[in-house]
């Protein structure tokens, strides 16, 4: 039953948006204020119908009030909100399609399971054996099979989540919103649930926007991630794109772990770019797909692209492809089972983390403390940014 | 080991405390109210009949609990003044708690829905009157109410009126003074939930396709109903009792239950009817006491 599930709203809404070669969501210019604080200022961005798109930030960045002014508990002060090109920026939020996903739920307690899924039905004014019917379909959606008469109360956490997300399924909608719904779950829970939404996401077509705070649950569950810092928009990309080229110094801290030189520009030699930093010497880096300006850069490299050795390449092959070598000793180990991270305080100055795979159970490999060793890495593996 | 009996004793008179309170200052009492309403009237000091002399031996004390009777509460039934008291009584406590609600909830759910600065301040408001007295605060009220008083001379400068409305002892006067007084008392248990209700879950009504008024019915209201049941509580008990509201605004041709008992105490000076009345007025407050704690505990086993 559950393997044919109608596509009827998302889907045809999807397919006029797509037929008219538009996308299924255009946030045009939107900004809102609270007061003073502009929480979210000037957001232009296209979401295309089946798109899993996850908005990114620490809090306080904007996201979860964009999210909001998406199911129309806030109305933007500025902009335009078009679903299926029409605007619904003004819209109350039971007159939009769109249906979300609460951060804590939200779930009635006077209501039982099943009730809580027909709620939206009801409203509907879908028919009573209609309702069952979807309810019915809901539930085994989500594997609540025979928790239709419990209250909210009587459910574990995980539960609660799966009643939640039911119940904002429910009503087949255009868009759904999922505010940090994965939060609430300890880290088990949380990763077995991010498959199932991206498995139930894909089966159902419907578009997703997620809110989180957590770059790796967008990296893992999202198509296309937008982050967000201090209201606007600051990159939006796939997660390889992203991680592996963010476009300031910000983003590649705040998604995920990296080390930053500051520099200065130094020579342009074909496809290579010197720079010369403060903390880390001489580095060549390949050229950016952005061109730079021939002024301040840092050099971003991430910590597993950082290779560790005893000694200096000997080979010529090898001396070409460390052009990179910056000589240190380990200043600190931090085993974390998978990968070890070793800090190696460089003669130049700085520090660099390296993340080493530990990929043999025995450690004859280890480094240790205050040994001198080689920390490199190929052009290639260095992002530039303006700083 | 020895921490524990450390604790143990102070949690255990803890768990007894309330017990012997109501012991002392409720049971005991009550045992004499129940003892004079089975005892007759007399023209001595105490003015009832018999009275218990422990010290004047077992014959004395076996002939003194032969002499009590149940004439007070028969007399109770057959005389219509007492029954039509409690009739009133009742019509007048469940007409004002409805008021109460109508008038209270609205405010309540305002002062819950304003930013967190501004509840401290709605909440003073509202507390605000408890610091005059009471008995000044129903006196303000016959001045307002009176011939000449503020409440005519507003409606008369804005010509709704063309003569002046006799207010005093009437019973609107008394509905005024009741609301008024009793407000606070339905106001703060609704504040209460109604404060602590997750916004979001009127928020979700309204994703799932609720208008408004919708959300209101469907959410809010059944989600509030533990603060309208203690509110209704909280107003209704000592509404049936009330004696100095409807003594002062209300006409004196109907009275209530409080107002009768406190005839017979101290102008007939028949203190065994007078507390007959009293026990009767006790189990008639019971039965809706008991009502909502079974239903709260329904809910309760329902809920967790």
């Amino acid at each position: 039953m559950t393997d044919e599930l109608p596509k009827t709203n998302a889907a045809t809404g999807a397919a006029d948006a797509a037929a008219a070669g538009q996308p299924l969501l255009r946030i045009e210019g939107v900004a809102k204020s609270f007061g003073t604080f502009r929480a979210v200022d000037g957001v232009s961005l296209d979401i295309k119908a089946g798109e899993f798109f996850a908005l990114l930030g620490p809090s306080g960045c904007g996201k979860t009030t964009l999210l909001r002014m998406l199911a129309g508990f806030e109305a933007p002060d500025e902009g335009r909100i078009l679903l299926g090109g029409e605007d619904i920026a003004q819209a109350l939020p039971h007159e939009r399609p769109v249906n979300m996903m609460f951060q804590n739920y939200a779930l009635f307690p006077h209501l039982s399971v099943r009730d809580n899924i027909a709620f939206g039905l009801k409203r509907a004014g879908m028919a009573r054996a209609d309702i069952a019917t979807r309810v019915a379909e809901m539930v085994a959606l989500v594997k609540l099979e025979g928790l239709e008469k419990r209250k909210p109360d009587q459910l574990s956490g995980g539960q609660r989540q799966r009643v939640a997300l039911a119940r904002a399924l429910a009503r087949r909608p255009q868009l759904l919103l999922l505010d940090e719904p994965l939060a609430a779950l300890d880290k088990k829970l949380r990763e077995s649930t991010q498959a199932e939404l991206m498995e139930l996401q894909r089966r159902l077509g419907t578009t997703f926007v997620i809110v989180t705070h957590d770059q790796e649950e967008a990296m893992t569950m999202a198509s296309r991630i937008g982050v967000m810092k201090a209201g606007k928009l600051a990159q939006v990309a796939r997660p390889r794109e992203l991680y592996e080229a963010p476009r300031s110094r910000w983003i590649a801290e705040f998604v995920g772990d990296v080390n930053v030189f500051e520099g200065e520009f130094k020579l342009r030699d074909g496809h290579r770019l010197v720079i010369a930093t403060r903390d880390a010497g001489t580095l060549v880096t390949a050229e950016p797909r952005e061109p730079v300006g021939e002024t301040k850069l840092s050099v971003a490299i991430r910590p597993e692209k950082v290779k560790l050795s005893r000694r200096g390449p000997v080979s010529e092959a090898g001396r070409e492809m460390a052009i990179n070598s910056l000589d240190g000793v380990i200043a600190d180990i931090c085993y974390l089972g998978g990968t070890t991270t070793y800090k190696v305080k460089l003669d130049a100055g700085g520090t660099v983390q390296a993340s080493v795979v530990n990929s043999a159970r025995l450690d004859v490999d280890a480094y240790s403390v205050n040994q001198n060793v080689v920390a490199w890495f190929t052009p290639d593996d260095c992002v530039v940014l303006q700083s | 080991m020895s921490s524990r009996r450390i604790f143990a004793r102070p949690a255990r008179f803890a768990a007894i405390a309330p017990y012997l309170w109501m012991m002392l200052f409720f049971l005991v009492p009550f045992a004499f109210v129940l003892k004079i309403s089975l005892s007759q009237t007399a023209i001595a000091q105490p003015p009832y009949d018999p009275v218990f002399d422990l010290t004047a031996g077992w014959e004395a004390l076996k002939t003194a609990l032969a002499a009590l009777s149940i004439d007070n509460f028969r007399l109770l039934i057959s005389d219509d003044i007492y029954v039509f008291a409690y009739v009133r009584s009742l019509t007048v406590a469940v007409t004002a708690t409805a008021l109460l609600l109508l008038i209270g909830y609205p405010i309540a759910y305002g002062m819950a829905r304003l930013p967190r600065s501004w509840q401290a301040v709605a909440m003073v408001l509202v507390i605000v009157p408890f610091w005059t007295s009471f008995l000044i605060r129903i006196y303000a009220w016959i001045n307002i109410l009176q011939h000449d008083g503020l409440l005519n001379q507003i409606l008369l400068a804005l010509h709704l009126v063309s003569q002046p409305v006799v207010w005093l002892s009437t019973d609107s006067a008394m509905y005024i003074g009741i609301v008024y007084s009793y407000l606070p008392f339905m106001i703060l248990p609704l504040y209460a939930t109604l404060a602590k209700m997750e916004p979001a879950l009127e928020e979700a009504a309204g994703d799932l396709g609720a208008p408004p008024w919708q959300v209101f019915w469907l959410v809010t209201f059944p989600l509030s109903l533990p603060g309208v049941g203690a509110g209704v509580l909280l107003c209704f008990i000592p509404i049936v009792g009330e004696f100095v509201i409807p003594d002062l605004l209300a006409g004196s041709n109907a009275l209530m239950i409080g107002q009768t008992l406190w005839l017979e105490f101290f102008t007939n000076k028949d203190w065994p009817v007078a507390s007959a009345a009293a026990i009767v007025l006790l189990v008639v407050l019971l039965v809706p006491l008991l009502l909502y704690e079974r239903l709260q505990k329904r809910q309760l086993e329902q809920g967790r």
